[in-house]
């Protein structure tokens, strides 16, 4: 018989409590054992005592998606418990300190209780409580019956920076977790194993760190960002490795600043991205419209969080993307990307700044606090695949040169300030094809088409949407940004209880696909997937191709949406025909 | 060497007759020309205002921004190509009205930009509304009774911000606004300098006759530049005399010099970054 590895993790406990680098190690000790891993954290927005978790879910096969039901959980409090009793499966198990009062009644499931000494032991070696949760990994990896070592290996490497005396203690927290478990036997009543499958380690990533690699491979020389959940952390990445790599990011004033400085850079030829959450982006709206009429070329990555206004600052959303589309006054063209998970956005990050470089327009890549933050294992990235492309750039112009040259393509080649006979005004006012203030009629018409003209070029070489599952099926679900993992993981699901349905992930969601998506609304049955409340997606399906959306899935309470969710709703769907 | 008159457009001027703002131009590009520098170097970025059709009118490479945000695009422009002499040109609008938070932080930071603000104490495109610059007594038509606030002082502002140049000159005295400009110009860091700009149109009270009385220069009062102290009190100075010249002037580390920035940011070689190792990381 095939041995089948197949975990939900989850630990458990009030902020501060370091749960979150807990959950990352543990995430990491699968992925250098071959293993597939998802990983999804949730926490309030508060700094202390509020209440954290994060679950681990980890297979042979890809997983794409977060799930409700949990295997073994470890809470590190009582609250822990109350929260999440009721996904604990049947064959499943709680690790828990002693102190906290647990009876068996409070638990419905079949789950066994697994107390352990966790501050006791933690205390004994290390003298605090702060390493209980590495006892608490020990304890685990007993009972999963996983190879010590590999935990120990994951130990060494992320607390190295901390000394040697740090390292050791919480390799010693870990084996004395792992050696009571052994002691107790309970590794034997426990079902749920794991093993290695292979000595390949698997790159392990959330989001936002596949955007600030996939930015820095493909050339990023200028980052500016005001700290904002969730978009944070890629500002975190990329002044840790500005010196490394050699280029410029920082953490400036504020978005207003942000956006204009990173304009600026592009304008002198850098090659230049601004990252936000969609309440700082609100901020920078005005400056978008800037590089509109400029044709400056700038990369926006925005996270998406509960709004409206301050809203659910952890929590996902996918309410933006007519936002994406519309923001800036005036019309003027743009690209939004809306990548699915880690893998998409580390190449999504390199092209999204070589297509606002080539057609010298603003290209917006949108996040959400679950792509942004989950953990995503990955078999291989390609690193050279991120070619750089930087559009039209002249370097040896004439006398006269003429920046907003009207062109067949509505591109004018561009010239960097430092170049001799390239003088031009890059200015915010409507300008003549040397950037001169112009309002004449038949200035303002040549000028305006010459940069609406750029859509219809755009639209030839933006990568089509694309379909997962065999291309005949009794339902396509449509997706963009992060809900795909949700769907592909459902798809597969349903396809072993005999329904068959595909997935269409759209991923460069604007110009929008028209072709592509008309084909298939007039091809099949469709459920289209988002988390928000107006279902802004399928409104733009009604919009561009004039057939109405019968199903939809939203849900925009802030939590992302589950296979389970959509299992549930394609048989609806099926059912009602 | 370039001439100033090799650096005027074909572009129509369209300043009223007799604008503050013709003073202004003439002195920038005599010190452009006076200081020898690459036309092709040098970078104007303006905000929106009367003063920021100046972008149409010089010919060097030209930035007419939005309103209040010139300062924050020139940061990007300088720290893109720290080769560009980058010059500021703002209204006491975009100044100190829209984007103040920009003032303070430039100032901070010290960025080796050059910032001129053109300060004729009214919104001139707008058609006459009050500035943060104007006296709480002033009546114009967004301010029929004048209003709460109490003047903004720019070089008392930029001096407490933390600028490491802090100047101000008149567009009624050429030779000495060139000369500033082209100090600030060389200055390694911030230069602020505040040129009192009569308009014609819509400030009837701080006019050329109202300053050709008052003016008086710094550099014949045996001011010590390098007090703060001294600066701050001079700054404070405005009636009957109004001080011009350099207020207080030193040295700190610049903004680039920070960021250790020895070749410009666009000049590194991309085609040679490989991320293998930190993909390794994560692992
Ligand atoms: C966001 C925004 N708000 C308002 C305006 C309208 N506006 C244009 S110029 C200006 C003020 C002009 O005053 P100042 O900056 O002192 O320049 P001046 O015209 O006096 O040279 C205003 C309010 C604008 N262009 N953008
Ligand atoms: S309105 Fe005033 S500032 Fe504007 S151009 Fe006329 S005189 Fe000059």
């Amino acid at each position: 018989m095939k041995v089948v590895n197949k975990l939900s993790w989850m630990i458990g406990g009030e902020a501060g409590y370091g749960i979150m680098n807990t959950g990352r190690i543990f995430a990491k000790t699968f992925t250098r054992g071959g293993l597939n891993v998802f990983g999804y954290n949730e926490y309030p927005s508060l700094v202390r005592g509020g209440h954290n978790v994060y679950h681990i879910r980890v297979e042979d096969d890809p997983i794409n998606a977060a799930v409700k039901p949990v295997d073994l959980l470890v809470a590190l409090n009582h609250e822990t418990i109350d929260r999440h009793k009721d996904d604990l499966t049947n064959g499943g198990g709680v690790i828990y300190d002693e102190d906290v009062n647990l009876e068996k009644h409070e638990i419905k499931s079949k789950a066994r209780l697994y107390p352990v000494p966790l501050i006791k032991i933690a205390k004994d070696i290390a003298g605090k409580d702060l390493m209980k949760n590495t006892v608490a990994l020990g304890a685990s990896v007993a009972l999963i019956g996983y190879d010590f070592e590999i935990l120990a290996s994951v130990l060494r490497d992320t607390f190295k920076k901390k000394g040697k005396a740090i390292v050791e203690s919480n390799v010693k927290c870990a084996r004395a977790g792992y050696d009571y478990v052994s002691e107790k036997g309970w590794h034997d009543g426990f079902t749920h194993k794991l093993h290695k499958i292979s000595d390949k380690k698997k790159i392990l990533m959330t989001g936002n760190e596949a955007l600030a690699l996939g930015a820095i491979a493909g050339g990023l020389d200028f980052y500016v960002a005001y700290p904002m959940t969730p978009s944070s952390s890629i500002l975190h990445y990329m002044v840790a490795k500005q010196k490394e790599y050699k280029f410029f990011a920082k953490h400036v004033c504020d978005e207003i600043e942000a956006v204009n400085m990173a304009l600026g850079a592009s304008y002198a030829g850098a090659r230049a991205m601004v990252g936000t959450a969609t309440g700082g982006f609100a901020l920078m709206v005005e400056t978008l419209s800037f590089a509109g009429m400029c044709e400056v070329p700038i990369t926006f990555v925005v996270s998406q969080r509960g709004a409206p206004a301050t809203g659910l600052p952890t929590w996902t959303s996918q309410t933006d993307l007519k936002f994406f589309i519309n923001a800036g006054h005036g019309e003027f063209p743009r690209i939004v990307v809306a990548p699915g998970d880690a893998k998409e956005t580390f190449y999504v990050a390199a092209e999204a700044m070589n297509l606002a470089e080539k057609f010298q327009i603003p290209v917006i890549i949108a996040l959400d606090k679950y792509l942004s933050e989950s953990v995503y294992s990955i078999d291989h990235l390609y690193p050279k695949r991120a070619r750089i492309d930087r559009g039209l750039i002249v370097k040896n112009p004439k006398k006269g040169f003429k920046r907003y040259e009207v062109t067949k393509t509505g591109v004018s080649p561009r010239t960097l300030p430092g170049t001799p006979n390239g003088f031009y005004a890059c200015n915010s006012d409507e300008h003549n094809e040397f950037g001169y203030s112009n309002e004449e009629i038949k200035n303002r018409n040549m000028q305006y088409s010459k940069r609406m003209k750029k859509l219809k070029e755009i639209r030839k070489v933006l990568p089509k949407p694309v379909l997962y599952g065999s291309r005949k099926a009794e339902l396509t679900l449509i997706t963009w940004g992060s809900t795909k993992g949700a769907a592909l993981d459902a798809m597969h699901f349903l396809k072993n209880e005999g329904i068959n349905v595909n997935v269409l992930q759209v991923t460069y969601v604007f110009p929008f696909p028209t072709n592509e998506i008309n084909r298939v609304m007039k091809k099949n049955k469709v459920l289209v997937i988002e988390n928000n409340y107006t279902g802004q997606f399928a409104s733009l399906i009604r919009e561009h191709t004039g057939v109405k959306v019968k199903n939809r899935l939203n849900k925009y309470d802030g939590r992302p949406i589950y296979p389970v969710e959509i299992i549930h709703k394609v048989r609806e769907v099926l059912r009602n025909g | 060497m370039v001439k100033p008159a090799d650096l005027k457009t074909d572009e129509v001027i369209t300043f009223c007759p007799g604008c503050g703002n013709y003073g202004i131009l003439a002195a920038l590009k005599n010190a452009v020309s006076e200081l020898g520098l690459r036309e092709e170097d040098v970078v104007i970025v303006s905000g929106v205002g009367c003063h920021g059709h100046m972008a149409n009118f010089v010919r060097v490479y030209t930035v007419q921004s939005l309103h209040g945000r010139p300062v924050p695009f020139a940061m990007g422009v300088k720290i893109a190509n720290k080769k560009l002499h980058v010059i500021v040109l703002s209204g006491d609008g975009d100044s100190f009205g829209e984007g103040l938070n920009h003032f303070i932080n430039v100032m901070r930071g010290n960025s080796n930009i050059t910032y001129i603000c053109h300060d004729n104490i009214i919104y001139g495109l707008t058609t006459g509304q009050r500035s943060p610059t104007a006296d709480k007594s002033m009546i114009t038509k967004s301010t029929p009774f004048g209003a709460p606030e109490i003047r903004i002082i720019p070089v008392k502002l930029a001096l407490v911000s933390g600028a490491t140049f802090v100047a101000r000159s008149y567009a009624g005295d050429i030779r000495h606004l060139t000369d500033i400009i082209k100090q600030g110009i060389k200055h390694e860091g911030i230069s602020f300098i505040d040129v009192l700009q009569p308009c014609v149109t819509f400030n009837k009270i701080n006019t050329f006759d109202f300053y050709n009385k008052r003016v008086y220069k710094l550099e014949k009062a045996r001011h010590n530049k390098k007090s703060l102290a001294s600066a701050l009190k001079k700054a404070e100075e405005w009636g009957d005399k109004i001080p011009i010249g350099v207020f207080y002037q030193e040295r700190r580390e610049t903004f680039d010099e920070f960021f250790k920035q020895k070749q410009p940011l666009i000049s590194r070689n991309r085609s040679k970054i490989d991320v293998s190792k930190t993909l390794e990381e994560h692992k």
